[in-house]
């Protein structure tokens, strides 16, 4: 080959390579993103059954069910509109508490969201920005106090 | 009284930043030596104004001065003296006033050792330096003094973030300060080149050390958060592909990139205007890691402002220095003229192969953090990428990356001839096949598919690494320490390799629920809870447990999980019980009583996880001992001499 098809060359093969790694990372992308759904946005719209999602909102005051002695629990999922029943089977997040925000992921099975993480945030200030947003969406009625404000020191 | 004095120091330190900033740039340009003259004593001035500013911090925060706002949110009388110390860069405006230090640190240590270096030079990198330096401290006494006063005086501070009351953590951010500014040198030099219009060998030798010593800091650093995350956050595991991660893991693909196409252009002089856009590049990615972690554009433990006045200030800023830098790589990168010809299997080649896969990881690492901010900003569905994206397409580049590191290590410059190593590169592949697939399948048992892999790339780049020095010290040369830095990185990457491969493939983990007395088994060992006692410190209170690990029956460790009640912020925090092994770490969590007398536990085996952290040691290590090598301490101007060609036995 002469010097100048070698360019060539090299440049398709980097061509070729280039295309092959953004495919491949675009489908890598595609199937790893996760959407988020709020309580309100589920009872419009099901995600497609099996998709794993992301679920944000309040745990409702006095809702957390605890099997006794086990990691099992059952709570409810707010946004003042709408409820969503979630499982979980695991080990907590220091900050999960009644009436606070939370972010689960998980999918839905039958009508109840089985989590298969609990985000952990080591703030107690912090609000996930989507719990947020949807709380300013679907503001909490006066009683409830406000969950906390976003944002830290 | 004291800290207005910290407040005009700051202000005064931001007039002779500006002062830098124009007499080295300009000063330059005019080619006037009276107003170059200026640039080293502003340097020096703006350190001894930062340093005295940080003095005046530190002194309110150990007299407990909480008429001091940042003081009272982030210290407490409970707090011991070395978190109260700490707790100067635990927040926002702390943060940034370490920031502004370090810079002046590093501008200072330019300043000293730039005094060889041809004046106009000098003062366009200090000159490009000062810039820098003055966008921070305008941005920090603008819209976060760390002064401001709190009236009427609190009683008592809100106290540190207790994640943050840890020893390890206390000392991360300054070291990944020292790495994000360090590169901030290399910008600098590349900025003054362009500047120059003139780059040269000289130049990639002279921005060499500075480069490399930034990214093992920024190693050190990033390690550093990992394995306080590890035993920290309690729930095991050292990287998660967290945002304010994955802003730190940026600059340093980007920088060792850098370092390696620096290797090219002094050896050989090529790669000169892409070793310029890394050189940006590293810099760029370091300032958007600071901005996206403190602006609370990510909201997690890291960032501590809300505010959106001081997001769009950073990113103000970071548009006119990443703007400013590729518009002026845009006027005169052309003028830069690479001498071409190499083979596809030289040095240069490889160098150039590593650049392509390093960039693409931190490409494919950016698409994946920032993809949910725009989508935010955008308004589109709010969307999160999971960690399965990083888990799969990060190894996907990274292994071939390591093949070629084992294959390119004993490539010549300017032609390959591998030819020649034909039988090193064999035999070290051969023995790494032996060695890794024995590990595998007789050692640790089949695992995940990439196990193999990983294992036998890994073995090999640290045989590859070896036969270098090992020949030369057969052959009584002389074994200079770029060498002996150069390998002792390259074996830290053979060993994160395997420590990944493995932690990735053999840890086991349980959740459960347990009483005392009760044992939890897991593989061979097992895990016998028992007791439970209150346990009380300076600033907290809560439970600790005793946990004896058993291997076939035999007790092996005694671990002690706590979970605290910290007081004044009312949070809780699960300490992680570790016994560190040299092929294995016991760890248990402990997290709430589950009722019953029970209590949810996390127990874990995770074998060789301590090497992911030692083998970012070994690169730091690698890259001190590089940058202490003599030719970096040559005083001379002088041009270089022609590099031999095709020589191997010529150092990286």
């Amino acid at each position: 080959m002469t010097p100048r098809q070698q360019r060539m060359a090299t440049v398709a093969g980097i061509l070729v390579g280039v295309s092959a790694a953004a495919w491949l990372g675009f489908q890598a992308f595609k199937a790893n993103v996760m959407l988020y759904y709020d309580p309100s946005d589920l009872a419009v719209k099901m995600p497609p059954p099996g998709e794993r999602f992301r679920l944000g909102g309040m745990v409702e005051k006095g809702s957390v069910e605890k099997t006794s002695g086990t990691l099992d629990i059952q709570f409810l999922v707010t946004d003042f509109k709408h409820t969503v029943p979630v499982k979980y089977s695991g080990i907590l997040p220091d900050l999960f508490r009644e009436g606070q925000g939370v972010v689960a992921h998980g999918r839905m099975k039958s009508g109840t969201f089985v989590a298969d993480e609990i985000l952990a945030k080591h703030d107690e200030k912090y609000m996930p920005p989507q719990v947020a947003e949807s709380l300013k969406k679907n503001p909490p009625p006066p009683n409830i106090s406000a969950p906390y404000e976003s944002g830290g020191t | 009284m004291i800290p207005e004095l910290g407040q005009f120091a700051l202000i005064l330190a931001l007039v002779l930043a500006g002062a830098q900033a124009f007499f080295g740039i300009f000063g330059a340009a005019r080619n006037d030596l009276r107003w170059q003259a200026v640039v080293r004593p502003a340097v020096a001035g703006q350190f001894v104004l930062v340093s005295t500013a940080i003095g005046v911090m530190v002194h309110a925060f150990v007299t407990f001065d909480f008429s001091v706002l940042y003081v009272a949110s982030n210290s407490n009388s409970a707090l011991p003296t070395f978190y109260r110390v700490a707790a100067l860069w635990g927040a926002h405006e702390g943060s940034l006033l370490l920031w502004a230090w370090i810079l002046a640190a590093w501008t200072l240590a330019v300043a000293i050792a730039s005094r060889n270096l041809p004046v106009s030079f000098a003062s366009r990198v200090m000159g490009v330096l000062g810039f820098v330096s003055f966008g921070f401290l305008l941005f920090t006494v603008a819209t976060s003094n760390p002064f401001e006063r709190i009236f009427p005086v609190p009683a008592d501070g809100r106290d540190l973030n207790p994640v943050l009351q840890d020893p390890a953590l206390a000392i991360h951010p300054p070291m990944l300060y020292m790495g994000y500014v360090g590169f901030s040198v290399a910008f600098a030099f590349a900025c003054a080149a362009m500047l120059e219009g003139k780059l040269d060998q000289v130049w990639a030798r002279w921005t060499r050390p500075w480069t490399t010593m930034a990214w093992s800091f920024l190693s050190v650093g990033i390690a550093l958060g990992s394995w306080w995350a590890y035993y920290e956050l309690g729930w095991g595991g050292y990287w998660f592909w967290d945002p304010v991660e994955n802003a730190s893991f940026m600059p340093w693909l980007v920088g060792t990139a850098l370092i390696h196409s620096l290797a090219a252009t002094e050896k050989r002089g090529v790669f000169k205007s892409w070793t310029l856009l890394l050189a940006i590049l590293a810099f760029s990615l370091s300032l958007l890691g600071t901005f996206l972690v403190r602006s609370g554009v990510l909201t997690s433990v890291h960032s501590f402002a809300a505010d959106p006045t001081r997001g769009l200030f950073i990113l103000g800023f970071l548009i006119i220095v990443i703007g400013g830098a590729l518009a002026l790589y845009a006027w005169r990168a052309p003028l830069l003229k690479s001498p071409a010809g190499f083979e596809g299997t030289a040095r240069e080649a490889f160098l150039l192969y590593n650049n392509v896969f390093l960039v693409s990881a931190a490409a494919m690492v950016f698409v994946g953090t920032l993809a949910p901010l725009i989508a935010d900003a955008l308004k589109i569905t709010p969307l999160s990428v999971g960690s399965p994206y990083f888990d799969k397409l990060f190894p996907m580049l990274m292994l071939p990356l390591g093949a070629l590191v084992a294959i390119g290590i004993h490539a010549a410059w300017k032609r390959g001839q591998l030819g020649n190593h034909r039988r090193r590169i064999l035999a070290g592949f051969g023995v790494a096949v032996v060695f890794g697939l024995t590990l595998v399948y007789a050692v640790y048992g089949r695992g995940k598919m990439l196990t193999p892999l990983g294992m036998v790339l890994g073995i090999w780049i640290i045989i590859s690494s070896l036969f270098d020095p090992i020949d030369r010290l057969r052959r009584r040369l002389t074994l200079p320490r770029a060498v002996l830095g150069m390998t002792l990185a390259h074996i830290g990457l053979g060993v994160g390799i395997i420590a990944i491969s493995t932690v990735e493939s053999y840890s086991v983990e349980r959740d459960a629920a347990i009483a005392p007395g009760e044992t939890l088994a897991l593989g061979r060992y097992a895990y016998r809870f028992d007791s439970i006692k209150p346990v009380e410190g300076p600033n907290y209170d809560g439970v600790r447990a005793e946990v004896t690990v058993l291997r076939d029956g035999e007790p092996v460790a005694l671990l002690h999980p706590e979970q605290r009640n910290y007081w004044v912020q009312r949070s809780t925090l699960t300490e992680a019980g570790i016994a560190s092994g040299w092929n294995m770490d016991l760890f248990v969590a402990l997290s709430k009583e589950v009722g019953g007398g029970r209590w949810s536990v996390r127990a874990q085996l995770r074998p060789l996880i301590d090497w992911v952290w030692l083998s970012a040691a070994f690169m730091a290590l690698g890259g001190v001992l590089a940058v202490s090598d003599r030719r970096y301490r040559v005083r001379a101007v002088a041009a270089e001499p022609a590099v031999a060609q095709g020589s191997a036995a010529e150092a990286t």
